[in-house]
């Protein structure tokens, strides 16, 4: 049971105070995009072996979503991060590529 | 025969004697006994038959290992079956029955399927498969039946659990699961270091093997005694927490560990005490210590009553003083089972000999048996153990080759057969989350292998690690060394710095000779009656199972598991995984480590369901919301149904009323008087904010920014997928604060959806969002009195058609209790519903109930409610809707904006698949018959001739009898149904009848809205 912290409330949460919210950094597309972009947008989803960015709720705690990077296969935490971002934050990638320097993110 | 000895048993207090009862015999044992050492004690050598073959079984083995000895153990409403005799620790007065025999343990006529067995297939790996496929309906009806009754596992309790279980939530810094010599010298270690450290033991004694062995010192002093002052040390330290009959069940990601405590099971009823806690431990660092698991070896006939591990026998002797045979013959290919021939010679027991698979038996453990005249015979093994419900003899060959083996060796006549076939270190936990395995050629094991994958934590870094026996130190001096190593690397880890080293403990052991490769001993006669060979006790797999699924190309040990099924029993293989698959290995001809271990799962040896569920039984099993006036529902005849976490009433049932007439009569007075509704359970969500109207914009299909305050306005939510997920009444209580209005059973997904779209997409509006459901009673007060109702009980509100028109709001008191007044109708008729601050709720109710026995007010339930809001055609989440169906779908098309750019789900409406043309469109359904209520869910077709399956055209959602109409009413999903007003629909409802009915308009009653607009 993975144990994430979180950035909002600084707490160490059991998985099942967390609720997954998927893929982190998706970008809206609304009315006027095409049905390609929309249907990238609703259904096309990455599944990496390794690094992800993914969003989590504090759901049974803050309330707060958050998005954590994290290792599919180890299931290391590299970081987490406020989710009122559009891309993950700098000292994150710099930590990713210390702990994984092949990764080509 | 099996016997106890004039004295020793360490565990056992000989002053301190236990009466118990098996299969209704009296029988005796002692204080510190386990069933089967007390059963060995009354040569209770025959314990129970086997699963498929019902062939005599005894016991094997003295700890979580054994596949035998499982019994239906306690009486009434404490029995419990399948539960092993080696961990099950005698307490006065205990009930145990054997279990899978017919109609008695000494006579059981499933044992015709084993001499059935000896000429035909039956039961050899896959026979199920093979053997039951046809006729199809035979399986149900004949073959499932009479196996079910024949191979069954036990017996279910019939009766209510009286325990109680209990959950217990715990932080440690190292965690050490295993109370043997390893796991005291890591914990000591940890400790040392100043990290808190949790040591559990599964068994009841600390020492492990340690307790058992008379060969071995430590710091000068035998093994068990330097465990047992260790344990000591460790029980009066601080920062150690320690327990015993605590099994670690299970390893999880990121240091959460499952220990499963038997608090009570050894004093059964203990008040105040649970029976079985369940630990849910979070350890930043992990030492697993649970030692190793002794291999059977593979001959004709190694089930026989009488043929035991070598290290069982030796625990017996030793443990609790009981010696399981007088004549005695040891089978092994390593040195450790020496240790038993010593231990029966110093019991007394005559043993006959040593038959040892090496040719060079020369270590100092043989040598110390020689020394005592035991004749060993070198190179040679077993070829066949005779007997029936008891061990009679063997029959000793020289052994020739894989699949030979000579003649003319002496014949013995034993009652006991020790045999080891070495030793496998216990990698279960390490497996369960990651721990990777490598085959060591030399030792004959799987030992962890790190290096491959560990056990990680958050961090990415290793958090768990084996130690000891568990990491394939078998011998004392390593076992030591590699523990104490993995105690300080695990507190340094934790981020303890490691104080000087403990000194080391000096161990004075017998050296040891290496482990020999022997896998299996042929048999003479191939096919002779007692010449299976037995890889898994409890599942009854031999060794000619195994090579069939080999032979018919189960390569994979995975598949070979699944086809013999091999290691499946309740187990887990913990005897006979080992040998399994290097019997695989040998039949493929390839190396062990290629064709690897099956996967280990969690837990580790059966927990109870009661564990699992802990305090979650009874009343606490689901968590029940109700409103302020549960107390006056109940006292007042109501029938509750659950409705989301709610139990709201259904009905109020008078004196001999039927449901339907209790819904029938509430509907009628509330159309025709005046009804009062408990809505309490309605979701309310206050949004509050300058930003408030554009994100609510956002959120509902319609226009909710134009909303004036004081006014409500009906709103639809729909998801990105365009797709309708929930419905309500918005109300502007202020320039930047609303309320919203949910289902009942959906305020809390409404109240994340609208968190999720404010943090994570729109964070630069200023909004706030509060689920106020709760804090809130709300009552519906609907009727054509309701006006009068309300001014009767009393309103500072001017509550006039003029001043308060239908979809308006006021604030104000109702009967001397703060309130908000809603005008709006779920039912079609003039309606009020008034919040009140839940404190209030009550009060307010019966107050109004009060005022309103004047007007003939009656309190109704939900079915009148869904009933009326059918009449009107109104829809209901989860009823029209599925999470597939649109606004469009259920002609809303008026509450979906078109000037605004943008809302959630607008994108989607415009997705080919959103408005091709032949969508399943809401209709109305009238019966041919009124009185025929179509059945809910029932699907409509257009040719009712049409071969099957035949294609429907769309189902029912909502059918209810309408007591205002006096006929049945219902509401469809119809492909195209906007189309087919006045045609008539087929619905085939089973057997060979088929409900006629026309397509009508959805909203049934007042079409033009009068009733509730005056």
């Amino acid at each position: 049971m993975l144990l994430i912290t979180c950035p909002n409330c600084g707490a160490d949460c059991a998985e099942t105070e967390l609720a997954p919210g998927g893929e982190a950094h998706l970008e809206r597309f609304g009315p006027g995009s095409t049905d390609e972009d929309f249907a990238g947008y609703l259904f096309t989803r990455k599944n990496p072996k390794g690094v992800h960015f993914e969003r989590w709720r504090h759901a049974f705690g803050c309330g707060k979503w958050f998005h954590a990077a994290r290792c599919t296969v180890t299931l290391e935490v590299f970081g987490t991060y406020p989710a009122q971002v559009t891309e993950p934050p700098a000292e994150i990638v710099e930590r990713i590529r210390a702990r994984r320097p092949n990764w080509e993110g | 025969m099996a016997h106890r000895l004039e004295k020793g048993g360490r565990l056992i207090d000989r002053s301190q004697p236990l009466g118990f009862r098996f299969n209704g015999r009296d029988l005796e044992g002692f204080e510190g006994d386990t069933l089967a050492s007390a059963l060995l004690a009354n040569d209770r050598v025959l314990v129970g038959r086997s699963f498929k073959y019902h062939r005599p079984r005894g016991i094997v083995a003295s700890g979580a290992e054994e596949p035998n000895a499982l019994f239906g153990v306690g009486a009434g409403n404490r029995f419990e079956p399948n539960q092993r005799a080696t961990t099950t620790e005698l307490h006065a007065g205990m009930e145990a029955i054997s279990q899978n025999h017919w109609p008695s343990l000494d006579f059981d006529i499933g044992a015709v399927n084993a001499a059935v067995a000896s000429m035909l297939p039956v039961f050899s790996a896959g026979f199920y498969y093979k053997t039951f496929m046809y006729p199809r309906a035979a399986w149900k009806h004949v073959y499932e039946p009479f196996i079910r009754r024949a191979a069954g596992l036990g017996k279910a309790p019939s009766e209510r659990d009286p325990d109680s279980y209990e959950h217990l939530h715990a932080h440690t810094d190292v965690l050490v699961i295993g109370g043997g010599i390893a796991g005291l010298a890591a914990a000591r270690e940890a400790a040392a270091s100043g990290a808190r450290v949790l040591l559990v033991e599964q068994t009841a004694h600390w020492g492990g093997r340690a307790l058992a062995e008379a060969e071995t010192r430590i710091d000068g002093v035998p093994a068990a005694d330097w465990a047992t002052a260790r344990a000591a040390e460790l029980e009066a330290d601080p920062s150690v927490v320690t327990r015993l009959r605590t099994m670690a069940a299970g390893l999880y990601d990121h240091g959460y560990a499952l220990l499963y405590e038997r608090v009570s099971d050894h004093r059964p009823g203990t008040p105040g005490a649970p029976r079985h806690r369940l630990w849910r431990v979070r350890a930043k660092q992990i030492v697993v210590a649970t030692g190793a698991i002794e291999r059977p070896l593979t001959f004709a006939g190694n089930d026989t009553p009488g043929v035991m591990l070598a290290g069982a026998v030796r625990d017996y002797i030793r443990l609790y003083g009981v010696c399981p045979g007088r004549r005695a013959i040891v089978y092994a290919n390593n040195d450790d089972a020496y240790r038993t021939a010593l231990a029966l010679h110093e019991a007394g027991a005559e043993v006959v000999g040593i038959v040892d698979v090496r040719h060079d038996a020369e270590g100092a453990l043989p040598e110390m048996a020689r020394a005592l005249q035991i004749p060993i015979h070198e190179g040679r093994g077993i070829a066949r153990a005779r007997g029936g419900k008891r061990l009679e003899g063997v029959e000793i060959g020289r052994l020739k080759s894989g699949t030979e083996i000579g003649g003319a060796g002496p014949a013995e006549t034993v009652d006991l057969v020790a045999m080891s076939g070495g030793w496998s270190p216990v990698v279960h936990l390490y497996s369960h989350c990651g721990g990777k395995l490598a085959w060591d050629d030399t030792a004959l094991m799987f030992r962890p292998h790190p290096e491959a994958g560990a056990p990680l934590g958050p961090d990415g870094e290793i958090n768990t690690r084996c130690a000891g026996a568990a990491n394939g130190e078998l011998t004392s001096a390593p076992c030591l060394a590699d523990a104490r190593m993995a105690g300080r690397a695990a507190a340094e880890a934790a981020g303890f710095t490691p104080g000087p080293e403990l000194p080391v403990p000096a161990v004075e052991e017998p050296a040891e000779q290496p482990v020999a490769a022997h896998w299996f001993t042929p048999s003479r006669d191939k096919y002779a009656h007692g010449t299976k060979h037995f890889v898994d006790f409890q599942n009854d797999v031999t060794a000619a199972d195994v090579r069939l699924a080999a032979r018919e190309g189960y390569e994979s040990v995975e598949h070979t598991k699944r086809y013999t099924t091999l290691g499946m029993a309740t187990d887990q293989g913990k005897t006979s995984n080992i040998n399994g698959l290097a019997l695989l290995a040998e039949a493929l001809g390839a190396p062990i480590q290629k064709v690897g271990t099956t996967t280990f799962r969690p837990p580790y040896t059966p927990i109870s369901m009661g564990a699992i569920a802990g305090q979650a039984a009874g009343p606490l099993f689901k968590a029940v919301r109700q409103t302020p006036m549960h107390g006056w529902h109940a006292a007042n005849g109501a029938d509750f149904e659950p409705v989301g976490d709610w139990e709201r009433p259904y009905c109020y049932r008078r004196e001999g009323e039927s449901r339907e007439a209790a819904v029938r009569r509430e509907v009628l007075n509330a159309r025709g008087h005046v009804g009062l509704l408990d809505a309490s359970t309605l979701g309310k969500i206050a949004v509050k904010g300058p930003d408030a109207g554009v994100f609510l914009d956002r959120i509902y299909t319609n226009m909710m920014s134009t909303l004036k305050p004081g006014r409500c306005r009906y709103g639809l939510m729909c998801n990105e997928n365009g797709f309708l997920f929930d419905d309500g009444v918005v109300v502007r209580t202020g320039a930047d604060s609303f309320l919203l209005h949910t289902t009942s059973g959906g305020s809390d997904r409404v109240a994340g959806h609208l968190e999720e779209w404010l943090q994570t997409e729109w964070w630069d509006l200023e909004v706030y969002v509060q689920n106020v459901t709760d804090h809130w009673a709300q009552i519906a007060v609907a009727g054509p009195e309701a006006r009068r109702l309300i001014e009767a009980a009393g309103t500072d509100a001017d509550i006039s058609a003029d001043a308060l028109p239908f979809m308006a709001f006021a604030e104000g008191t109702v009967a001397g209790c703060p309130a908000r007044i809603f005008r709006i109708s779920f039912s079609g008729e003039l309606s009020y519903e008034i919040a009140t601050p839940a404190g209030h709720g009550l009060a307010l109710w019966q107050a109004l109930h009060a005022a309103g026995e004047a007007f003939g007010a009656m309190p109704y339930g939900t079915e009148a409610l869904h009933v009326m809001r059918a009449e009107k055609g109104f829809i209901m989440i989860g009823d029209e809707t599925d999470g597939t169906v649109t606004p469009q779908d259920l002609g809303l098309h008026w509450a979906v904006s078109k000037k605004k750019d943008d809302f959630l789900g607008k994108r989607a409406q415009s997705r080919a698949d959103l408005i091709r043309p032949n969508r399943k469109q809401l209709v109305g359904l009238s019966t041919e018959d009124p009185a025929e209520v179509l059945p809910d869910g029932a699907h409509a077709v257009e040719d009712i001739d049409a071969p099957k399956p035949m294609r429907t055209i769309g189902h029912v959602t909502s059918s209810y009898f309408s007591p205002t109409l006096d006929r049945s009413i219902a509401m469809a999903l119809i492909e195209r149904g906007s189309e087919r007003m006045g045609e008539t629909l087929l619905f085939p409802v089973g057997e060979d009848k088929v409900i006629r009915a026309e397509v009508v308009s959805p909203v049934f009653y007042d079409a033009a809205g009068e009733r509730q607009n005056v």
